[in-house]
């Protein structure tokens, strides 16, 4: 991706964010059982879509890496894992907050998808601790590689948690009959799936130039030192 | 404003939030980089041979 893109993916992003939020409240009649929490809904679970993709990519690059030895793939595995983080913790805590009104508590321990959700956030919060504790160089390119392809393993798990809990207290919308909505919450849906999907390729290619520049930079100074 | 409308508000706030604090971050650390880019600036002129 190109810096160039930025402004587009920007005002694209901005454009679908209001669209999203003006669908959700505006257009997409309310649910019978939830009423207005519902709504959240439409945030959160493209978030949390969102994040097995940023680290499905992530994987992906680290893979790249250790495959055809591609370079920057370690760089762009990093920003993608960093990315999955955010839009994973916006997750946790927009479903805290949909548990509070649905549930009466901001956590249960009890419910497969919430915990593997977390474990799948903790295992990616541990790569930061693994990047930054060694020091830069093809070592910590390659261990950082391996860790980030070991975590996309559970990826799959936690998405299918919730078929394969027998609680089924948390809500499954898409089953093996198609999404369990009407057409215009579906639409909803998908627009606030795109804008989220859109704001992620925009920070990633954000933080990527930010972050390939400042290397530029470094190696800069480096030779006018 | 009811309890669920409240917490409903809160979520999108969150997100909002979030998203405005990154770009916050990012803002800074442009300026930072900015900073960087000024003071190689001078220090490559110092070392140009009319410089």
């Amino acid at each position: 991706m190109r810096v160039v893109k930025l402004p587009v993916l920007a005002t694209v992003s901005t454009a679908l964010l209001g669209l999203a939020i003006a669908l959700a409240f505006f257009y997409a009649p309310a649910d019978a059982d939830q009423g207005l929490s519902q709504r959240i809904f439409y945030f959160h679970v493209p978030l949390a879509l969102t994040s097995y993709a940023c680290f499905g990519w992530g994987a992906w690059k680290a893979l790249r890496h250790l495959w055809k030895g591609d370079p920057g793939a370690d760089l762009e595995s990093y920003v993608a894992i960093h990315q999955g983080v955010i839009f994973g913790s916006l997750t946790l805590l927009t479903g805290s907050i949909w548990a509070r009104i649905s549930w009466g508590v901001w956590w249960s321990w009890s419910e497969d998808q919430l915990v593997l959700f977390l474990v799948l956030f903790l295992f990616y919060c541990a790569y930061f601790m693994l990047r930054f504790s060694v020091d830069a160089g093809p070592a910590r390119a390659n261990m950082c590689a391996v860790y980030a392809l070991f975590g996309v393993v559970l990826i799959p798990v936690s998405f299918l948690a919730i078929r394969l809990s027998k609680k089924f207290i948390h809500p499954v919308v898409f089953t093996a009959h198609g999404p369990q909505m009407t057409g215009a919450q579906f639409l909803t849906f998908c627009v606030c799936l795109a804008a989220i999907l859109v704001l992620f390729v925009t920070l990633y290619t954000l933080e990527l130039a930010g972050k390939r520049l400042d290397a530029s930079l470094r190696e800069l100074r480096e030779l006018l030192a | 404003m009811s309890p669920s409308e409240r917490y409903t508000a809160a979520a999108y706030l969150v997100v909002f939030a979030a998203v405005l604090l990154y770009v916050v971050i990012i803002a800074s650390k442009l300026q930072r980089l900015e900073r960087e880019v000024t003071q190689l600036v001078e220090l490559a002129k110092k070392r140009a041979p009319d410089g």
